[in-house]
């Protein structure tokens, strides 16, 4: 396999397949955290060029907080959580109030609260990747930024440009029954990683 | 009424003449490269993701990368009738966006597509007159052809125009 874009539809039904395992996976631990019903939609598979995916999340300026991590081992790929600036207050009201008010700035104690959610779902995720495959995944420790999305995403997507002009993104919604919380999860698979996820599933 | 900048996307490049402006939204590690002819007023930018052509196995975008990108737009610029001995540059971005805790070259992107880009510039006979290099922070770029002001938007900071 060359480049994503050679994907076939019966491909991309298993990788969205996977993601859906893996991303019910995250949901579950997120309303174990957070003691909260956490659904999610039917995840999204696209294959795109670079250009066109920052428009998945409201535009490249948008201001996002985002949190990016990659997997190493038999399966290399990065992983990107990212949230609209406005929501992940919603996240730090629900982890900090028993301890009285929450403070509306940023601080270092929420950016590791962030940082563990980042580490929770990718962890999630990763699991269901690695029962279905026997893959070893080894994901190395969130790394955070708060800023526009066009920056946050370039600097995740650097990490496949050397082989690729397109990405597979995947994308999980979730949401919150009260509200509407639209985390998106982007898994970016290299395209080694395509393959042996594809013989694994049995469509390659 | 001014028209609406010309948006150069991740990996792409873009030319205008005067009076025209030409915007990169949410540039992070990567850098936009400004090309500018002071006599017929024309620019160029180049949206570059990565350092070096070479490394990669299949080129297929050469605007993606700081070698093949600005000699690229150096080209299409010479093709509309700019002069290489004349044209300037101007650049921005290069930044970190994400502090990893482990240290490995090969995630300081930023600083190595700045770099590349400085040296490809240089290779070319281009002089850099003005940067706004490095940080942890994304920036917006507006290129004005008229008279190759490039000006500077980051969150929560001042607007800049070198």
């Amino acid at each position: 396999m060359k480049d994503y874009i050679e994907l076939n539809s019966m491909q991309i039904d298993a990788i969205k397949e996977i993601s859906n395992i893996g991303a019910g996976n995250a949901a579950t631990s997120l309303s174990v955290m957070l003691n909260r019903k956490i659904d999610m939609t039917v995840p999204q598979a696209k294959i795109a060029p670079f250009s066109e995916i920052v428009d998945f999340v409201g535009g490249a300026d948008k201001e996002i907080v985002g949190g990016f991590l990659r997997v190493e081992g038999e399966m290399p790929m990065g992983i990107l959580f990212i949230l609209p600036k406005e929501q992940v207050m919603f996240f730090m009201e629900i982890l900090f109030s028993k301890h009285g008010p929450v403070s509306p700035d940023w601080n270092e104690m929420y950016e590791s609260a962030f940082k563990e959610i980042v580490n929770i779902l990718a962890g999630s995720y990763l699991n269901a990747m690695s029962m279905i495959t026997k893959a070893v995944l080894n994901p190395t420790v969130p790394a955070m930024a708060i800023d526009m999305a066009g920056a946050i995403l370039g600097e995740a997507l650097q990490q496949i440009g050397e082989v690729s002009d397109y990405a597979l993104v995947i994308e999980n919604v979730f949401i919150e029954e009260k509200q509407e919380i639209t985390g998106h999860f982007f898994l970016l698979p290299e395209p080694g990683t395509l393959e042996v996820l594809m013989k694994s599933l049995g469509v390659l | 009424m001014d028209r609406e900048p010309i948006k150069v996307g991740m990996a792409e490049m873009q030319t205008a003449a005067n009076p025209d402006r030409l915007i990169t939204i949410g540039l992070g590690s990567c850098v936009g490269v400004c090309l500018w002819d002071p006599i017929i007023k024309i620019g160029g930018m180049v949206h570059v993701m990565l350092p070096d052509s070479t490394q990669s196995k299949a080129v297929h975008n050469k605007a993606k990368y700081a070698d093949t990108g600005i000699v690229l737009l150096l080209n299409e610029m010479i093709n509309i009738g700019a002069k290489k001995g004349r044209i300037i540059a101007k650049i921005a971005g290069g930044a970190q966006m994400f502090n990893f805790s482990q240290k490995n070259e090969l995630l300081r992107i930023g600083d190595r597509n700045v770099e590349a880009v400085k040296k490809s510039l240089g290779e070319q006979g281009v002089r850099i007159t003005a940067e706004d290099t490095g940080g942890t922070y994304g920036r917006t770029i507006v290129f004005y052809t008229v008279d190759a002001q490039l000006l500077i938007r980051a969150v929560n900071q001042n607007l800049r125009i070198i």
